[in-house]
């Protein structure tokens, strides 16, 4: 492979891959601090809002990391993919630009309000303000996959007299089948990213004996979340995500599977070491037929292999994409096994003295950060060598006015200047776990007049 | 359709300009002025809830730049490379050290926050300065419409200039006093006081400066590009851009010398913004000059994109700026008024 093509891959694989680890936190926090926010408003129970306190401090120090690795990705565009912007950007402009005008102004200016504003606004405008935040950030989202979605599956586009692509359909643009299954996908994703971290630090403070009673909110919160997203990111996204792969990009699925010949009644590989020598599959362990089943719905169709396509349409790394494509299958069938267990263990009234459930929880939270990287890790190996699906080459797209030379000397710079960024950010959020959230206030009135108090209430 | 979109970029590069021109300003002030962690704190809280949403200006005003002229943002970003490089590192490290300077109550951490936070937000100012310096200045442009520029060559001005040469190097010196001047008064018409009056008194320092400086460059650029005088001659209406540059320039004297610092910050949102309506009159309909070949410069015609995108982006666009529009004039009535210590929430800055 050309060195400069090379570099300009790892920068922005590089660069997007910590970025994403810090919006996905943003994305699935978001939406778990506004029920947290709606039960303090709806109970009236200011346990909540302490809760809603003490997670808006980690948020906001996970936002901030995010919003600095995220100005460069918009930049890199321009910077080392300049003859991809070229080609592309009469419509992926349309998307990121509407990004930077819809999401990134409303997240911004409600941000400021719902972390410092909350003295000064009353509960219910305050409340407001963390669902402007969460509706923000899910926008973005949405912009940035839907930017995606026409670089796998490009629609509403028409090829212009210089060879560049100029929008044509507005619509189809936005509501690109891929783009919308892609992101349903994607959220339920994030989503679970902040229900295993905010049930980790619950079982955190459970196992050591400290705010328990915050804790135990943590956990319900989480385990709920948890088991809803779980089950929608196997169910119907993944499902859907994986029948338009082979739709539409038939080399990719036989390539993620390892399937080196098309055959019929195809085997599902649960794991195994694809040998590309012999292309074959080392120490296979399978389900027969699964295969067919999964992308066609007939136990005997026929699967086309990587033999069926030209080799230059071929994802390059194919090992590399087969392993993450599994990774990301397997570990979201443990995670969907977790919360099934934990959801079972809270029916039956014993969860909050399972201290192996709790350690299970709180080993459990680096899992959906590495399921996440690697199920974007198949999106995006298994496009190669395509930079924009069928449309452009990954080796046309880059830069040739940035040489190796300068690449590497950026790409160096942004691994220290990450570096420092992920010891901060650890150090910090360390810090904030260690304090813990607020304890309760203590009672004004006698506790047995107040538990009077709150039966009169309940009747 | 591309001289709407030609207009809007504009408006809102001046909009980042102007708005995160005054949290930068601030930020150079943060080491120099403000000399107890009290003031610092001040000086935090004046820009702490509004300097995320100015600097989303220069994303959004980035996005519809990549929007409206592809081309422009190919050739530019990917010929800037190592300064754009620089500046997302300067910006990256400006973000965590107004953040996290107050995360932890010890000096010896705020001490490294507070120079990570006010040397970056000046080196920031002096990048900007030149980076406008570059688009006035023309770049080594090919026939194929891309360039590389290496940081600097012969530190003159000639068909193959480096980002820093004479030229670039004073605009960037204007842009840090300007808004440093700029940031000085805004932080005046926050707060009370001796860091008030020190403010004041910053601004009172470099005022001249920045006359002087002014009028050297208006001298510089026609000499280096006389060809920037065509579209004034063409329009005399032109002419009112300097009449107005000075008029700001005294609005900022009178105003400052009389106390009222909320009309003497205008003046000097005024003083940039017609800067820059100056320079982009001048450029229009040129967006990046080519010092190589005049023929191979970018304009408005062949860097845009096509007229269907451009149509459609005018509906969305005027929508989301009156939303956007809505946020701000909500966020500054809200956070309006001068800082405190005491009032505000119990966490942050």
């Amino acid at each position: 492979m050309d060195s400069a093509l090379l570099v300009h891959r790892l920068h922005f694989a590089f660069t997007v891959t910590f970025h994403y680890l810090f919006p996905m936190l943003t994305m699935g926090l978001a939406p778990l601090i506004v029920a947290l926010k709606t039960m303090a408003l709806w109970k009236k129970d200011e346990a909540y809002a302490r809760a809603a306190r003490f997670w808006a401090k980690i948020f906001g120090i996970n936002f901030v990391i995010g919003v600095v690795t995220g100005i460069p990705m918009e930049f890199q565009f321009g910077t080392n993919w300049s003859h991809f912007s070229r080609y592309a950007g009469g419509v992926i402009g349309q998307t990121l630009a509407m990004e930077g005008m819809f999401a990134f102004f409303l997240e911004s200016s409600f941000l400021g309000l719902f972390l410092y504003g909350e003295k000064r606004l009353s509960p219910k405008a305050h409340w407001f303000s963390a669902f402007m935040v969460f509706f923000g950030s899910w926008l973005s989202g949405y912009f940035i996959i839907c930017t995606d979605a026409f670089m796998q599956h490009p629609v509403g586009y028409a090829t212009a007299a210089d060879g560049s692509v100029a929008l044509k359909s507005f619509w189809r643009l936005l509501l690109n089948p891929w783009a919308v299954w892609q992101y349903a996908h994607n959220m339920c994703g994030a989503a679970i990213c902040g229900a295993f971290v905010m049930c980790a630090v619950g079982a955190f403070y459970l196992l050591s004996q400290k705010h328990v009673e915050q804790a135990k909110i943590f956990v319900k919160v989480g385990v709920v979340s948890g088991l809803v997203f779980s089950a929608l990111i196997m169910g119907p996204t993944g499902d859907m995500q994986g029948r338009l792969v082979t739709d539409y990009q038939p080399a990719t699925l036989a390539a993620m599977e390892a399937l080196w010949e098309t055959r019929d009644g195809a085997p599902l590989v649960i794991i195994g070491q694809p040998n590309e020598d012999e292309k074959k599959i080392d120490n296979p362990i399978y389900v027969p037929k699964m295969l067919s089943f999964l992308t066609y719905r007939r136990w005997n169709a026929e699967v086309r292999g990587l033999d069926a396509f030209p080799k230059e349409d071929w994802p390059q790394n194919i090992p590399l994409l087969y392993y993450s494509y599994h990774i990301m299958v397997g570990l979201g069938t443990i995670f969907l096994a977790i919360m099934v267990v934990c959801g079972f263990l809270w029916w039956r009234g014993t969860l909050w003295n399972a201290r192996w459930m709790h350690w299970i929880l709180l080993l459990a939270f680096p899992l959906p950060y590495i399921a996440n990287t690697a199920g974007w890790m198949t999106a995006e190996i298994g496009r190669q060598p395509w930079l924009v699906y069928g449309l452009m080459r990954t080796v046309q797209g880059y830069s040739k006015t940035v040489s190796s030379g300068n690449a590497w000397f950026t790409l160096l710079g942004f691994m220290g200047m990450y570096t420092v960024l992920g010891i901060l950010f650890i150090f910090l959020v360390r810090r904030e776990i260690e304090h813990g959230p607020e304890e309760p206030p203590p009672p004004v009135k006698p506790i047995v007049v107040a538990k009077q108090e709150i039966r009169t209430e309940v009747r | 359709m591309p001289t709407i979109w030609f207009c809007i970029v504009a408006v809102m590069v001046a909009a980042y300009v102007v708005l995160d021109g005054f949290d930068l300003g601030a930020g150079v002030l943060h080491l120099f002025v403000a000399r107890t962690d009290e003031e610092r704190r001040k000086i935090i809280r004046s820009i702490g809830p509004v300097w995320d949403g100015n600097e989303v200006w220069l994303l959004a005003a980035g996005g519809t730049l990549y929007f409206a002229f592809p081309q422009l943002y190919a050739s530019g970003f990917s010929g800037f490379y190592l300064p754009l490089m620089m500046v997302l590192w300067l910006l990256m490290l400006r973000g965590i050290g107004i953040e996290f300077r107050t995360h932890l109550e010890s000096d010896v951490w705020k001490r490294f926050f507070d120079v990570v936070f006010s040397v970056s937000s000046l080196l920031l100012t002096i990048f900007l300065g030149a980076a406008l310096g570059n688009v006035i200045r023309g770049v080594p442009l090919g026939e194929d419409r891309y360039f590389f520029e290496p940081l600097w060559t012969n530190w003159r001005v000639g068909a193959h200039p480096g980002i820093l040469d004479w030229y670039t190097v004073m605009c960037g010196v204007i842009a840090a006093v300007t808004l440093t001047t700029h940031g000085a008064l805004y932080v005046a018409t926050k707060t009370e006081g001796d860091l008030n009056t020190r403010c004041r008194k910053t601004a009172a320092v470099l005022w001249p400066v920045q006359l002087l400086l002014t009028i050297g460059s208006l001298i510089a650029t026609v000499a280096i590009r006389p060809e920037l005088l065509a579209n004034y001659k063409t329009y005399v209406v032109g002419w009112l851009i300097p009449l107005l540059v000075v008029a700001t320039l005294i609005g900022m004297f009178v105003f400052r010398s009389r106390g009222n610092d909320k009309a003497a910050f205008v003046s000097s949102a005024l003083y940039i913004t017609i800067m820059l309506v100056g320079a982009v009159f001048a450029l229009y309909p040129t967006v990046l000059p080519a010092s190589t070949n005049r023929d191979w410069s970018l304009t408005i015609q062949n860097a845009a994109a096509p007229h269907y995108g451009l149509t459609i982006g005018l509906v969305w666009w005027a929508i989301g700026m009156v939303f956007t529009l809505g946020y701000f004039t909500f966020i500054y009535r809200m956070f309006r008024g001068k800082v405190s210590l005491e009032a505000g929430s119990d966490h942050g800055y």
